[in-house]
């Protein structure tokens, strides 16, 4: 896997627009966006109704994600191209789900619809129709994610890596700046984990840097240990699967998962160790 | 109103003065030629240019933060390679408003 493989760029989805066996999806963290104007031909996936259990605090599972596909008219052989706002985050959260689900040709737009905008392109308020199909997922691939014995194991021994704004890993705010600041019991940041923001990874326009400056950015600035194991975290698990993508997808690190529960959950749970204050 | 995602909410969220009393909030809109710029970013930066958050801009040219106390860079991208900064405050307890033109 090389970022080839996995990154694309606007001209190349340009020159797919409505092309058979290519589906552009567009994830967004605020779902009215892809009303108001998306990719031509473009179809809508909603990050919580869509991809959320809406009982238990649970993604969909493996039948829930075969009648979600199967509804937007995605098969199997597809090359499905993701995209969303905000630095292409819940985009990222969507890719993840699609590896998790075994789907074998599935890319990210690189500065997803931020930098389609400040370019200037073309978005279309039709909404495509796309025929039925008979979408057939794999068993959840376990070796992507991270879940809460698992994480408090991880302490001190694998690679933590908490990818939410220096604030929050401080406990000084608990969520992020653009939000109302509530969920999480406890503010500060699972002891041992390094902070490295989402952010750092991403240009001002949303494109991903480099790969030679996110190792410099991960391995030797931030002290993440490649020859380790690594869990990443957020608040909710779609900053840090931006933060998975780049780890796991962009620079081939091996065993990389993210921890979905996240902050909203560790922060939450009782007797667990938490440290506070800035990074070190 | 959705406050459960790390997004922006849709439709944008109603500030009472009641909520702004535990939160700092930076809010304003960005306006071309007296028009409201509807497709474009807000980005709050910490000290040294440190990423802390973003914002699409709402139909109104309206962007909001609920930001920790203290002092911030409030940094406008557009299309047309517009890019303006302003520095702005902020504190607990109070609506910092910031009315951008580009």
């Amino acid at each position: 896997m090389s970022r080839s493989d996995v990154l694309v760029d606007a001209d190349w989805v340009e020159s797919h627009i409505g092309e058979p066996g290519y589906v552009i999806v567009e994830v967004d963290e605020d779902t009215s966006a892809y009303d108001k104007g998306h990719i031509p031909s473009a179809i809508k996936i909603d990050w919580k109704k869509d991809l959320q259990d809406p009982v238990r605090r649970d993604f969909v599972d493996k039948t829930g994600f075969e009648a979600l596909l199967s509804d937007r008219g995605i098969s199997n052989d597809d090359t499905v191209i993701l995209y969303g706002g905000n630095n292409n985050w819940f985009a990222a959260y969507a890719y993840w789900y699609f590896r998790l689900y075994g789907h074998q040709n599935v890319v990210l737009l690189d500065g997803g619809r931020k930098k389609w905008e400040l370019d200037s392109r073309e978005l279309a308020t039709d909404v495509p129709s796309r025929p039925k199909t008979s979408y057939t997922a794999t068993e959840q691939d376990s070796s992507l994610r991270a879940l809460r014995d698992e994480v408090i194991a991880a302490i001190g021994k694998r690679n933590l890596v908490d990818v939410r704004s220096p604030d929050e890993f401080a406990g000084r705010l608990l969520a992020p700046a653009h939000l109302p600041q509530e969920q999480a019991q406890r503010g500060g940041h699972i002891p041992t984990a390094k902070n490295v923001p989402w952010s750092k990874a991403a240009n001002e326009d949303g494109t991903f840097r480099s790969d030679d400056e996110l190792t410099t950015l991960y391995r030797d600035e931030a002290g993440v240990d490649f020859g380790k194991d690594t869990i990443a975290y957020c608040r909710i698990g779609e900053r840090s699967a931006h933060t998975w993508f780049v780890l796991h997808e962009l620079l081939g690190q091996p065993n990389v998962k993210n921890y979905d529960g996240s902050w909203t959950e560790y922060g939450s749970l009782v007797g667990v160790p938490i440290e506070i204050g800035d990074g070190k | 109103m959705s406050t459960d995602g790390c997004g922006a909410p849709a439709g944008g969220v109603t500030i009472t003065k009641d909520a702004a009393g535990k939160e700092a909030i930076v809010e304003g809109h960005v306006l071309r030629d007296g028009t409201p710029v509807a497709t474009g970013y807000a980005r709050l930066l910490g000290t040294g240019d440190e990423f802390v958050a973003e914002v699409p801009l709402g139909e109104d040219g309206g962007f909001r933060f609920f930001a920790a106390p203290g002092d911030w860079t409030l940094r406008v991208l557009a299309p047309g390679g517009v890019r303006a900064e302003y520095a702005v405050s902020a504190d607990i307890g109070q609506i910092t408003k910031v009315e951008v033109a580009v």
